[in-house]
């Protein structure tokens, strides 16, 4: 396989390239410096990530396997996390499909109010989410915009199901977009002109041209927009109205925990959303690895095109 | 099929891309458009293709019009500079992916199609390679594949974007005598776009010359290269020097210097532009003779067939360049030396008038 051989030949450079770099004497640099950064760094990552990622899981099991067992299958545990699964299960999907359009509206077309488009899709990465979840207790909440609208219809946004969800997909709206605009500007436009002038009507070009040349970025996009949606505090605290057993996801079931001072609860919880966590980054550094190949057999493809 | 159009006007912002264009192409025929870059001739093909819409104008393909014809139905086969094969896909998906493509009444048994992919790789050369992928590929396979695939669907036209634009110099070359071997066997009507004023002479029937959204020419490759209707036209089809002048009778004048010309379609006192070929110019030795154009031999390049001689402009025509090609025999009777002044003297001279024209030619 010639783009496989590229591949190796590539990497095999590369690291032949810092080997020689770091062996001859005239570029290579001081030990002190060399030890010096590489110390800093690594004491910044034991101190700063490494230690309360362990801290975690040996507070969650300092009173032993029982607590931590009944912490996580005692009911209100089990509804946040039921809770929290729910929000993801509807706030990804939704984002997807508002991801894939609006990256192939700004990717592929001309059309005023472009540039406006690209910058309200970083808003919610830009403002705080307080400030996220305030948007919608002013507009659904008792006293806001469509309050007493919803009272009068006995529809419960705010304090509710409907309102974490509501937030959740605000907060994490911009991941899948962000991810494919770059990817889908980069690749243009001409293998979708070939697939028209070839017959295909809109639905195969996309489902035959467009979808396959994105989807380990789309992949990637969701797995990072589903760790924020699982993982999201600020703007689901504000709308949640903290009621257990309703409205608890699984960060507001830890922070209750807390303040409660049923530490070993409240680790043993918080150690879920931590283990969620490190399969997520598992998953997504497997599908970078993955996107990455992609990637550098295409600049191959196009250094044996020039 | 027969392609023509009649006054197509596309403007991207202020820049007129095309300013009323208006041609024919005739049912069978390979025909190149030829210009610089930014002349229109790609926007010229994407708009015959229906990729790109004129502001105003037709575009009629066998008599009808086709404005209102969606790209998928036109029937045009496209072939682009960068390939724009499907990456992800063999080589023998992409080939099939237009037959794929069609409703579910007209689209072809798996079987058949498979059939037409082999009949298509054979036709390009290139069947043993069904099974790799588009990155696996060289340029100039990769091309042929795009051809294969754009033939699929039976175009009733081929429009060709700089086909050979992004391929080194020796496989241009090859598979440009390729193109013509398979536009003979088919006969397909069929555009191409290049830059490239040798392959356009070389593989087209006819030329079309374009220039800053308008034609400037249309012919044989004899006839464009041989009778250049414009300066543009004769400064764009191989090397070429100018002169600067003015007509007196029998005479043209260049600064100080006198070439002789008879001129009968010019008044006496016209302002002129002339040009000459390089093989068009010849040499006297002797620097003060009373005809010719004064000019400072810089360069003698004699490893050819033919010899070249660079010049530098003296009296008249300062600060300008002359390519000379004399035969080796020419080169020793002169006895040439660098940094030598010598005359020029034109065998042949084409001269337009210059109103207008010093920014084509500048």
């Amino acid at each position: 396989m010639a783009g496989a051989t590229t591949l190796n030949w590539a990497g095999a450079m590369q690291a032949d390239a810092a080997v020689r770099f770091e062996s001859r004497e005239a570029t290579r640099e001081a030990p002190w410096v060399k030890w010096t950064i590489l110390g800093i760094s690594l004491t910044f990552f034991a101190v700063f990530l490494l230690l309360p990622l362990v801290a975690v899981f040996i507070e969650a099991l300092r009173k032993g396997w029982g607590t931590y067992g009944s912490a996580l299958v005692h009911e209100d545990a089990l509804w946040a996390i039921k809770l929290t699964l729910t929000a993801a299960v509807i706030a990804v999907p939704l984002n997807l499909v508002f991801g894939v359009c609006a990256a192939w509206a700004i990717a592929k077309f001309e059309f005023r109010g472009k540039h406006f488009l690209i910058t309200l899709i970083d808003l919610p990465f830009s403002v705080s989410p307080v400030i996220a979840g305030l948007i919608y207790v002013l507009i659904f909440g008792a006293q806001g915009w469509l309050g007493p609208w919803l009272a009068d219809h006995d529809i419960r946004i705010i304090f509710a199901v409907p309102g974490i969800v509501l937030a959740t997909v605000f907060v994490t709206f911009p991941f899948v977009a962000r991810e494919l605009i770059p990817l889908m500007q980069a690749q243009g436009r001409e293998e979708e002109e070939a697939a028209i002038v070839l017959g295909a009507n809109g639905w195969q070009t996309f489902w035959y041209v467009t979808l396959p040349n994105i989807k380990w970025g789309l992949l990637y996009g969701v797995i990072l927009c589903n760790a924020r949606a699982m993982g999201e505090f600020g703007a689901v605290s504000v709308v949640s109205g903290h009621i257990r057993g309703q409205t608890n996801t699984l960060p507001l079931h830890v922070e209750i925990l807390y303040n409660e001072y049923q530490f070993a609860a409240a680790f043993a919880v918080a150690s879920l959303l931590a283990l969620l966590a490190l399969v997520t980054l598992a998953i997504k550094t497997w599908v970078e690895h993955r996107a990455g190949g992609g990637n550098r057999s295409r600049e191959a493809h196009q250094d044996a095109a020039s | 099929m027969s392609i023509q159009v009649r006054n197509i006007r596309k403007t991207f912002g202020d820049f007129v891309a095309l300013d009323d264009v208006s041609l024919d192409f005739p049912t069978g025929e390979l025909v190149a458009l030829l210009g610089p870059s930014g002349c229109g001739k790609t926007t010229l093909l994407r708009i015959i293709a229906g990729l790109e819409q004129a502001e105003s104008g037709q575009v009629l393909l066998d008599g009808d019009d086709a404005s209102g014809t969606h790209v998928r139905e036109r029937q045009v086969g496209f072939v682009f500079q960068h390939y724009a094969l499907f990456r992800h896909m063999s080589v023998f998906d992409n080939v099939a992916f237009g037959m794929r493509m069609k409703p579910r009444g007209q689209r072809p048994s798996e079987r058949q199609i498979r059939d037409k992919v082999h009949e298509l790789l054979d036709l390009v050369q290139l069947d043993w390679l069904a099974d790799r992928f588009p990155a696996q590929l060289s340029g100039g396979q990769r091309q042929r594949i795009a051809l294969a695939r754009a033939l699929a669907v039976e175009p009733r036209v081929l429009l060709l974007d700089e086909p050979f634009g992004a391929l080194d110099a020796k496989v241009r070359k090859e598979l440009r005598r390729w193109l013509r071997k398979l536009h003979d066997e088919l006969h397909i009507t069929s555009i191409f776009v290049t830059h490239d004023q040798e392959e356009a002479l070389e593989v087209a029937d006819r030329v079309v010359l374009m220039d800053r959204g308008h034609v400037e020419q249309i012919g044989t490759p004899e006839e464009v290269y041989r009778q250049p209707a414009t300066p543009f036209v004769y400064g764009f089809l191989g090397s070429v020097n100018f002169f600067h002048g003015r007509v007196e009778d029998n005479a043209l004048r260049v600064g100080d210097d006198v070439l002789p010309s008879a001129q009968q379609e010019f008044d006496a006192g016209s302002e002129v532009i002339a040009f000459a070929r390089p093989h068009e110019l010849d040499l006297l030795a002797d620097a003060h003779a009373n005809t010719g154009v004064a000019a400072r031999v810089t360069r003698i390049l004699a490893f050819g067939v033919t010899a070249r001689i660079e010049l530098d402009g003296l009296n008249g025509a300062s600060g300008q360049h002359f390519e000379v090609e004399l035969t080796q025999q020419r080169v020793a009777e002169l006895n040439l030396a660098e940094g030598q002044a010598v005359r020029l003297i034109p065998s042949h001279l084409k001269v337009f008038e210059r109103n207008g024209i010093t920014g084509a030619t500048a």
